[in-house]
């Protein structure tokens, strides 16, 4: 079983402080961390390699500090990695990112992809789905537990708002996976001996023969004008009398703040 | 202080630490409260390599020292002392293998011990033996190709939970402690049961239990080493086991102090943290002082018994002794430092206090250990003179 799993370093928010003149992130002297989520994909995918043997390569688009991650992920037990790195690759957004991603499992050629269900600096959830519509392969999101796994056939629940849903795919499928997945493992120390050693493949654009025009700035339809937190403002006004005359006062309120 | 560890070692050390911290420290309490075997943790620290660090490569371990593994010690220590107990027990009862185990013996079982896939224990107390090794009442008769074993083995730690024990026998009552041997004998044989499970004043994670066997029959291949080298098995083991007991100390003293600081620095009184009281500071400074000068002695114990010297019973003796005597100081120093609320279960110093009483007392009394020191002195004293 070829297995790939999406990560991505993030800055560790726990550590995070807000600069209280300008409210933006001070992100000076903030540690990096792999992006929790992908923990418990790398669990899944180092848990199905244990099963069905096969190999886990981890893989992420990041600059080259995110090699520091990939170390990481080998320390916990994959077995290669692979860092999509390349100037080219700046300011992509999620469409311009999972198009990235997607173009590297082509070469790099996989039967399961895991993803975290969501990044903790992003949080749009986008990639994991994105990179399989790209590969148009299917996706099943926020697994929660794989319930059977063989040659071609895969079997999960799937967290809904309310109880799960049984999802049956073939593969290849890519996953995006719920922290109530299992509990991921800490690293070894064979595997933080092999990490030190280990060889980390760079790909940049021409080795994932990537378009020009998918990626970057320029790749990227989403334009980010400005990060605020927005201001909540409530008002509140008592309505007095008779029903009629309060349905009639609604009317007027609503008709003033142009909602009618 | 900086001990200029390798970038192997300091990686063991990171690692136990993260381990103390993530998945010891959170659960510490309750498992002390429970009385609760730490299976959880024992299977974080088998997959994380910790179970072979002081076993050969060639058995599947990471070939390293007693140094490595105080290392590991330590840091758990600092965390709950139940947990490292059961985590150095282990290494206790493999050392026999280890030490005198034939090839054949070592390729059985050294590689599921170093994967953490079986835990081991020693069996060497019994009612009327412990610090007297030759008082050993239990008896192994051979019989055709099996050794016949007979007699119960008391307080036990990791009876029951492990797999694998290697258990100290009379194969020739007449000889005393030359009459002893040493064997394996694996969970679920015939004739091998458990007693009853000790209630504990501290140490409450770790499972102490008796260990009965009644006409329990195992291979004769099971023998370790040859008839009668029982004694010097046990002996050889308890030399290369001690340091890691002085590791313990270490680790729990600093635990207890780093504690003890901190409430220090956060507890007002008079208007100003106690920690600014003169009081208060010179019993910090006392006992951060003895923590460091106890952590020299270990680290310097553990690396001259590395270093493949025979005799090194006095040296691994006061690094046990001193050590642990550090322990049982500071951890009630810290209590005392915190006032109400290192009496307070909420708080972690009681249980340390409780937890570090045991040092001063297995793997030989500290009383036992003196006794080591003064035999290993007469003979010093004497070949001087010569």
């Amino acid at each position: 079983m070829n297995i790939i799993v999406c990560i991505k370093q993030v800055p560790d928010t726990a550590e995070i402080r807000i600069n209280p003149e300008t409210n933006t992130l001070m992100r000076e002297g903030v540690p990096s961390i792999i992006n929790p989520f992908d923990l418990h994909a790398l669990e899944a995918g180092i848990k199905i390699k244990e099963q069905l043997g096969g190999k886990v390569l981890v893989l992420t688009m990041g600059p080259p500090q995110a090699e520091t991650a990939l170390r990481e992920a080998i320390s916990i037990g994959a077995d290669e990695a692979v860092l999509l790195s390349d100037r080219a690759f700046a300011g992509s957004d999620t469409w311009a990112t999972s198009y990235i991603l997607a173009q590297a499992v082509r070469k790099l050629g996989a039967d399961i992809i895991f993803c975290g269900k969501q990044a903790i600096d992003g949080d749009t959830a986008q990639v994991g789905p994105e990179t399989a519509e790209f590969l148009g392969i299917p996706h099943i999101s926020y697994v929660i537990k794989i319930e059977e796994i063989k040659d071609n056939y895969i079997r999960v629940q799937r967290l809904m708002d309310e109880g799960y849903d049984i999802v049956e795919s073939g593969l290849p499928v890519l996953l995006t996976v719920v922290k109530e997945l299992n509990q991921p493992r800490m690293p070894s120390l064979k595997g933080k001996m092999a990490a030190k050693k280990a060889e980390i493949k760079k790909m940049g654009q021409a080795e994932i023969e990537a378009d020009e025009n998918n990626i970057g700035l320029k790749g990227s339809p989403t334009q980010v004008k400005n990060i605020f937190a927005p201001q909540v403002k409530t008002e509140r006004k008592m309505l007095a009398g008779a029903p009629e005359e309060q349905v009639d006062a609604l009317i007027a309120e609503l008709r003033g703040i142009k909602c009618l | 202080m900086d001990y200029f560890l390798t970038e192997e070692q300091q990686m063991i050390r990171d690692l136990a630490k993260e381990i103390a911290d993530e998945k010891v420290m959170p659960v510490r309490a309750e498992l002390d409260e429970k009385e609760e075997f730490p299976w959880d943790i024992m299977k974080t620290l088998a997959q994380s390599d910790f179970m072979g660090i002081y076993i050969p490569e060639e058995y599947g371990g990471m070939g390293k020292g007693g140094f490595e593994f105080s290392l590991a010690v330590e840091e758990l220590s600092r965390a709950c002392l139940g947990v490292s107990t059961s985590y150095a027990a282990n290494a206790l009862g493999t050392y026999p293998i280890l030490l005198y185990g034939s090839e054949a013996q070592k390729k059985k079982y050294l590689p599921e011990i170093a994967s953490g896939q079986r835990l081991v224990a020693f069996g060497l107390t019994e009612a009327n033996a412990g610090s007297d090794a030759a008082g050993v009442q239990t008896t192994a008769k051979l019989e055709g190709n099996e050794y016949v074993l007979n007699g119960t083995k008391q307080w036990i730690t990791n009876g029951g939970e492990a797999e694998i024990y290697t258990i100290i026998a009379m194969t020739d009552k007449n000889k005393g402690a030359r009459g002893a041997s040493a064997f394996i004998v694996e969970k679920g044989t015939p004739g091998f049961t458990f007693g009853k499970k000790e209630n504990k004043l501290g140490i409450r994670a770790s499972s102490t239990r008796e260990l009965v066997f009644e006409n329990c029959r195992i291979p004769k291949e099971n023998l370790i080493s040859k008839e009668g080298m029982g004694f010097i098995v046990a002996m050889k083991t308890l030399d290369k086991s001690r340091t890691g007991v002085g590791a313990q100390g270490v680790g729990v003293a600093q635990g207890a102090f780093d504690a003890a600081a901190n409430y220090a620095r956060e507890r007002h009184q008079f208007g100003q943290p106690v920690i600014s009281f003169q009081a208060v500071q010179h019993m910090l400074a006392d006992m951060a002082t003895q923590i460091e000068a106890a952590r020299a002695l270990v680290y310097s114990v553990a690396k001259y018994v590395d270093s493949g010297m025979k005799d090194v019973s006095k040296e691994s003796a006061m690094a046990k002794l001193f050590a642990t005597d550090v322990a049982m100081k500071v951890t009630i120093d810290a209590v005392q430092v915190m006032g109400g609320a290192g009496y307070m279960r909420e708080y972690p110093v009681e249980k340390m206090m409780r937890d570090a009483k045991i040092l001063q007392i297995y793997e030989g009394t500290n009383q036992i250990q003196r006794n080591v020191i003064g035999q290993a002195l007469i003979k010093e004293t004497a070949r001087k003179k010569d």
